[in-house]
């Protein structure tokens, strides 16, 4: 997985609540069998209209937010389906963080799986982080540190331990978690005996 | 967590899952079962590969595609892609030797009506699937939830997942239902009051009177759209109905096992004194039948009620997402809810396509006509589902009606599959989702229960089941 130290750029602000992920990336670009390729369908439908031409005003067609690597959105971001389709067009975009006051479980998860960073600010900050967006003030991200700085705004994020250092180190979850095979195949013994019914081959 | 004292449902199925910590802190959590859908696997299945991992315990693991296929002629998919996405899954399956249910096993459908109707979902399981409507098996007191492709090849490779434990959160609603009003009606409703983040971190456990009352397919519906209020997972308590609803289906425990696996599962349910991060209790009685007005399935309102006014929002931001739906819905503030015209009804979707919703359907549009203007499609939840239905003659009323009458899949709750909206159209629809652009670019999709889905069809407005006769 790609590692994730510091980031440096400016911001692309989102000013939506709920952006769910068949907004991020709708269905028709699911049919995929690769997890790459799949920028140029981030946000699809307000990014192309009926005929496939960009719409020139959404904000992610608009020089330079067209760069963007970073995210500014309003609550609850990627709240909907489990797609992991959702962080890979935005990862594959250029996008390596997100900013929002929370996120949905599953693709706060997800982002990790993928080296993107989410963070989660209050209310207030988000609306100074909005406008920092908004005016093209460049953002500083500092994984280790946990700070974001936006002009004179320098801001504490929150991130737990296991998740920083997988994204600083790019670490392989599965091959950790292989080092436990000993444990599993343990697990899964005992449990033969106490639920049988578990393991009967159908 | 500790592990004295009394505890909730998913305190025990957590602790009876801990394989144990990681270095890192994490936990790694077993994984008794794991549903594969067409969609989000060729990637685990590639990763796999690309690192030359096995799968760790192929048996644990069914698949099945529903989330690309036609409902209509489906010996041939015309989508050159969605083709290659099922034959992979047919490939990947047959490679790893894992159970898969193809497009012609009477088996297939959707993911989450299959695995309860074949017994694969049972109590006290930890289910997974690339799917965030796997909440649904948590109606069976499993701990079950949707994870992201990455995580499904996690679990491929090691049968485990690296997990934190979720908050508590129990909603109880007491009292009998009123007239008119179902498990469909029950979710929206809580969806409503608590909102789309409302559950985020938790898992939610549904007791009182109310849900203990309905039926295994009402619980799944009330579970299934956990995820819309941002919970981890659905839980209820398994009862005897569960287990009734359990014995004799073809991955169920067998007679040699069966008392041992009702001994176990009676452990399950909640004690009495356990305690919650969060706890809500709603009275039955102040719930009508519900059905959404927006784009977010917290955009709830009564049948009986109006559109919602902007300028009515305490907030700034919500008055910017209320007046963002009214725009892409195409609706007035104040407009009747009953005065909103419909172009088509979709019944089915991992919500409410399993047959008891398909008799209510029926038993409601028996002897008449859908309204000319509408077209209505019914999607069966799997073949058996259609089967069943069929041998009940059920197909036949709803064709008398007007109904298409389709096979299995997921169809057009997401519209991966030629089922889609038009731009502008408007569909009662008994689906989980009315996203924007989420039935098909421009769609407009009004959330409600099958009962008020097959009167709307009727009528060709959304109409209240309450007023149909």
């Amino acid at each position: 997985m790609d590692k994730f130290h510091s980031l440096k750029g400016i911001a692309a602000p989102l000013p939506i609540v709920n952006i769910d992920t068949d907004m991020i990336i709708p269905k028709q670009f699911l049919k995929t069998i690769k997890r790459t390729g799949l920028g140029v369908s981030l946000f699809y439908e307000m990014r192309y209209d009926n005929d496939g031409n960009l719409i020139k005003d959404f904000v992610l067609n608009t020089s330079p937010f067209d760069q963007s690597k970073i995210l500014v959105a309003g609550d609850n971001f990627g709240c909907g389906s489990s797609r992991e389709h959702a962080p890979w067009s935005l990862k594959d975009f250029g996008i390596r963080s997100v900013i929002s006051t929370s996120f949905a479980d599953i693709f706060y998860n997800n982002c990790f799986q993928n080296g993107i960073l989410p963070i989660v600010v209050s209310p207030e900050n988000l609306d100074h982080l909005m406008t920092a967006a908004k005016n093209q003030i460049e953002f500083t991200i500092d994984l280790p540190e946990q700070i974001i700085k936006a002009g004179n705004h320098s801001i504490n994020f929150e991130i737990e331990e296991f998740r920083k250092e997988r994204l600083l180190q790019g670490l392989d979850d599965i091959g950790i978690t292989l080092g436990y095979q000993d444990k599993i195949n343990a697990y899964e013994e005992e449990k033969k005996n106490k639920k049988p019914w578990l393991f009967k081959k159908n | 967590m500790s592990n004295q004292g009394p505890k909730t449902l998913f305190d025990k199925i957590w602790s009876e899952h801990l394989v144990g910590q990681r270095e890192d802190g994490t936990n790694l959590l077993y994984i008794d079962r794991h549903l594969v859908h067409e969609v989000t696997s060729p990637q685990a299945f590639e990763g796999l590969k690309l690192s030359n991992r096995p799968v760790h315990r192929p048996e644990a693991t069914i698949a099945v595609a529903d989330h690309n296929v036609p409902t209509i002629n489906r010996q041939n998919i015309e989508d050159p892609q969605s083709k290659i996405q099922v034959e992979t899954l047919a490939k990947n399956t047959k490679e790893h030797g894992i159970q898969y249910f193809d497009l012609m096993d009477q088996r297939q459908g959707i993911v989450h009506i299959i695995g309860p109707e074949q017994g694969i979902t049972q109590p006290g399981m930890t289910i997974v699937c690339g799917d965030s409507h796997t909440s649904t098996h948590g109606a069976f007191g499993a701990l079950a939830f949707g994870i992201g492709t990455s995580e499904v090849e996690h679990v491929l490779a090691t049968q485990t997942i690296v997990q934190n434990p979720a908050k508590n959160m129990r909603i109880s609603v007491n009292g009998e239902l009123p007239f008119g009003v179902n498990s469909k009606d029950l979710i929206l409703y809580i969806i409503g009051k608590i909102g789309t983040a409302g559950g985020t971190g938790h898992v939610i456990e549904y007791a009182g009177s109310s849900i203990m009352g309905l039926s295994m397919e009402g619980r799944m519906t009330i579970c299934n759209m956990s995820i819309e209020a941002g919970a981890r997972a659905g839980l209820i308590s398994p009862d005897q109905k569960t287990f009734n609803y359990i014995k004799g289906r073809p991955y169920a425990p067998g007679t040699e096992h069966w008392d041992q696996a009702v001994e176990y599962w009676s452990s399950l349910p909640s004690d009495n004194d356990a305690n919650y991060d969060h706890e809500i209790v709603i009275d039955s009685s102040e719930i009508d039948p519900m059905v959404t007005w927006g784009t977010s399935p917290e955009d709830v309102v009564s049948v009986k009620g109006t559109v919602p006014n902007p300028s009515s929002a305490k907030t700034e931001n919500k008055k910017k997402s209320i007046e963002r739906s009214l725009e892409y819905m195409g609706l007035k503030p104040g407009t009747k809810i009953t005065d909103i015209k419909l172009d088509k009804i979709f019944i089915g979707s991992c919500t409410n396509g399993r047959i008891e919703d398909l008799r209510k359907v029926a038993s409601i549009v028996k002897d008449k006509k859908i309204a000319s203007h509408v077209q209505a499609m019914i999607v069966p939840g799997s073949g058996l589902v259609k089967k069943q239905a069929e041998e009940e003659g059920i197909d036949i009323i709803l064709k008398d009606a007007g109904f298409e009458w389709r096979e299995a899949g997921c169809s057009m709750c997401l519209g991966m599959n030629p089922d889609q909206l038009k731009p502008g159209e408007r569909c009662a629809s008994t689906s989980n989702r009315n996203f924007e652009g989420r039935q098909g670019r421009g769609g407009r999709t009004h959330l409600m229960s099958p009962e008020l889905a097959a009167a709307s069809a009727i009528i060709g407005n959304i109409s209240d089941i309450r007023d149909f006769t």
